[in-house]
C-alpha cells in the first residue's frame, strides 16, 4: 500500500508530451495552475477539463495512473470541501439542520475548490509522469539559471532534488521492510491513541534515518568516484534545445490562456448557482 | 608502465571509543606493495576487516595513503592535481547497487560519468550505447533502475563506469548483495569486459569461486598481503587459507580431503571437470 504514491514516478512512453522540452512542461503547468485559480465559472472549468483531457490523451498515460495520484490528497480534499460547505456564512440558505447550514455560496466555493484541487494534482502529475525527474531538474536548473548571477547554487539544488526523487521509492520500500520487521518482533502500530501511535513510530524512524544517512554517504562516494565535481565543466547528455513542437506547445498554451480570458469575460453565464 | 603500483602503502585512522575520544591508531593497510600490469585480471581476497575494501578505495583516490605512495597509471594519488585523472583511469563499482545509481532512467545513469568528464553530447550517446551493449543491458535503457533485479542494477553500474573509458575497473565486492543468478551474470560481464575490451580488472571479493579464473590472486589479512600467486597456487594451500578464515571452493575442498585420505590427486583443483578427470585417471 505504501508504494501506491505515484507522484515523482515516471511513466515511460514515447508520446508527444513526453518529448516536449521540460521547460515547456514546467511553464505550461504553472500557467495551467494559475488559470485554475483565476477561473470562477462553469464554462471556464469546462475549458480547463477539456484541456486536461486532451493533454492526458496525448500523453498516453493510462487514466487510472493519474487517478491513483489523487489518493494522498483525499483527506485534504474532504476537509477543504466540508469546511467550505458548512462554514461559509454568506448567501441564501439551501439546507439547514441544527447549527449546520449550507448556503449557495458555500456549495459553490466547495465544489470549485474540489475541482481546482483535483485538476491541480492531475495537471502536476501529468508533468511528473511524462518527464523524467532528471529532465525536470534540468528544466528547473535552466529556467532558474539567471539566479546563478546572484550566487544562488542552482545546479546544486537541482542535483539534490533529482537525487531526492530517485530515493523516494527506495526509502518507501525500506520503510515497508522495517515496519514488517518490527511487526514480526511484536511491535504494534495499529492500536492506542494518537500519541501512543506516534510513539510507536520511533522504532521505524530510527533505523530509517540511520539507513538514509548510510545511503547518502555511499551515494556521495559513488558520485565522486565517477568524477562528479559540481556543475562547472559538465556537459549534458540531453541538452535542452527548443524544437518546433516546443514552440507549438507554447502557442497552444497562449491560445488556452486567451480562451480562458475570453470565456471569463464573454461566456460568464451561470448554470444554477455555478 | 604498471597500471597500479604501490610502495610501502600504509593507511592509518584514529580509533574512537564510545564518547568519541581517540584511543589509538588502527592500521587498515600495513606496508602493501602492489604491481599490477595493464590487462591483468587481479582478484583480492580477504575476510571482513582484512583491509581489502580500504585498499580498493585507494585505487580511486577516495582515500589517500597516510604512508607510502600509490601510483595509478603513473600518477601519484596523493597529489591534488591528479585526482580527476586517477578517478577516470580507475573506475569503481561498489557493493550496494541501489546506492550508486544516481539517475532514474538507466541510460541517464550511464551518461552521468561522461557528463562529469565534459564529454560532448553526441559522444556521450555513443558511449552510453556501446557500454550498455557491452554489459548486455541495451534493451533496458529506458527502464527505471528501481524495477531491475540486483544483478541487472549492478551491470548498469558497471556500464556507468565503462562509459568513462577507464583503463582499469575496480570492483569492491560487487556480488555481495546479489542472488546466485545475479552473481553469475555480473561475473560473466566482468570477464567479458576483460577479454574483449582488455581493461584491467581488480575484483575484490570474499567468495572463493569468483577468483578461479583470475590471472593473479592476492590474499589479504589484517592489512597485509599474506599470499599471492595464480589461483592454482593459492588453492593448493588449503590449510593456510583456512588460517585466514577463508573457505576454498567445494571441489577443491573435496579434492583436498580425498588427498588427505591417501588418494594420489594433484593439488589445487579448481573445477569439477578437473576433479572428474583426475579421479578417472586413477583407475
Amino acid at each position: 500500500m505504501i508504494r501506491d504514491i505515484t507522484i515523482g514516478q515516471y511513466y515511460p512512453a514515447n508520446s508527444i508530451i513526453h518529448r516536449l522540452d521540460p521547460r515547456v512542461k514546467i511553464v505550461c503547468t504553472l500557467i495551467y495552475m494559475i488559470s485554475l485559480f483565476v477561473i470562477n465559472n462553469v464554462c471556464g472549468y469546462a475549458l480547463a477539463l477539456l484541456f486536461l483531457v486532451f493533454v492526458i490523451k496525448a500523453s498516453g498515460v493510462p487514466f487510472k495512473f493519474i487517478v491513483k495520484g489523487l489518493k494522498p490528497i483525499v483527506v485534504l480534499l474532504l476537509i477543504t470541501v466540508l469546511f467550505n460547505l458548512f462554514l461559509t456564512g454568506t448567501g441564501t440558505i439551501l439546507f439547514q439542520a441544527g447549527f449546520l447550514k449550507i448556503t449557495d455560496q458555500g456549495l459553490r466555493t466547495a465544489v470549485f475548490m474540489a475541482v481546482r484541487l483535483v485538476f491541480l494534482i492531475m495537471g502536476a502529475s501529468i508533468m511528473t509522469f511524462t518527464t523524467t525527474p532528471n529532465a525536470l531538474t534540468d528544466g528547473i536548473e535552466k529556467l532558474l539559471h539567471p539566479l546563478n548571477k546572484i550566487k544562488v547554487p542552482v545546479h546544486e539544488v537541482a542535483m539534490m532534488m533529482s537525487i531526492a526523487l530517485r530515493f523516494i521509492p527506495i526509502l518507501l520500500e525500506e520503510t515497508d521492510k522495517i515496519m514488517k520487521a518490527q511487526i514480526a518482533r511484536g511491535a504494534d502500530f495499529e492500536s492506542g491513541n494518537i500519541i501512543q501511535r506516534a510513539k510507536s513510530m520511533i522504532p521505524i524512524l530510527v533505523p530509517l534515518f540511520v539507513s538514509a544517512f548510510r545511503r547518502a554517504n555511499d551515494l556521495a562516494l559513488a558520485m565522486e568516484a565517477r568524477c562528479y565535481r559540481g556543475g562547472e565543466g559538465r556537459t549534458k547528455m540531453k541538452p535542452l534545445l527548443y524544437k518546433n513542437r516546443d514552440y507549438m506547445a507554447y502557442a497552444g498554451m497562449i491560445l488556452y490562456t486567451i480562451a480562458v480570458v475570453i470565456v471569463g469575460r464573454v461566456l460568464s453565464f451561470h448554470v444554477w448557482i455555478f | 608502465m604498471e597500471m597500479i603500483r604501490t610502495e610501502n602503502l600504509v593507511y592509518e585512522y584514529e580509533k574512537h571509543d564510545d564518547e568519541g575520544n581517540v584511543v589509538g591508531m588502527q592500521r587498515a593497510i600495513d606496508d602493501v606493495g602492489l604491481h599490477i600490469k595493464p590487462g591483468q585480471f587481479i582478484a583480492i581476497l580477504g575476510h571482513n576487516g582484512s583491509g581489502k575494501s580500504t585498499l580498493a578505495k585507494h585505487m580511486n583516490a577516495i582515500l589517500v595513503p597516510t604512508g607510502g605512495t600509490m601510483w595509478v597509471d603513473g600518477k601519484d594519488t596523493k597529489k591534488e592535481e591528479n585526482l580527476w585523472d586517477v578517478r577516470q583511469s580507475a573506475g569503481m563499482v561498489f557493493q550496494n547497487p541501489d546506492n550508486q545509481i544516481i539517475a532514474t532512467v538507466v541510460e541517464e545513469d550511464v551518461g552521468f560519468g561522461p557528463e562529469n568528464l565534459g564529454v560532448p553530447t553526441e559522444e556521450i550517446w555513443e558511449r552510453v550505447e556501446e557500454s550498455l551493449k557491452s554489459v548486455g543491458m541495451l534493451e533496458y535503457r529506458h527502464r527505471s533502475p528501481n524495477k531491475l533485479s540486483g544483478g541487472q542494477k549492478q551491470r548498469v553500474a558497471i556500464a556507468g563506469v565503462v562509459a568513462m573509458h577507464p583503463k582499469c575497473i575496480v570492483l569492491d565486492e560487487p556480488t555481495a548483495m546479489l542472488d546466485p543468478n545475479g552473481r553469475k551474470d555480473v561475473l560473466r560481464t566482468v570477464h567479458r569486459l576483460h577479454e574483449q575490451e582488455h581493461v584491467t580488472v581488480i575484483l575484490i571479493t570474499h567468495y572463493m569461486e569468483e577468483v578461479v579464473d583470475a590471472d593473479h590472486v592476492i590474499v589479504m589479512d589484517h592489512g597485509k598481503i599474506v599470499m599471492q600467486g595464480t589461483p592454482r597456487e593459492i588453492f593448493s594451500k588449503v590449510e593456510t587459507l583456512k588460517e585466514y578464515r577463508l573457505d576454498v571452493p567445494q571441489v577443491t575442498m573435496l579434492a583436498h580431503e580425498l588427498k588427505k585420505r591417501g588418494l594420489p590427486i594433484k593439488d589445487g583443483i579448481l573445477r569439477r571437470e578437473e576433479l572428474v578427470e583426475e579421479l578417472c585417471r586413477l583407475n
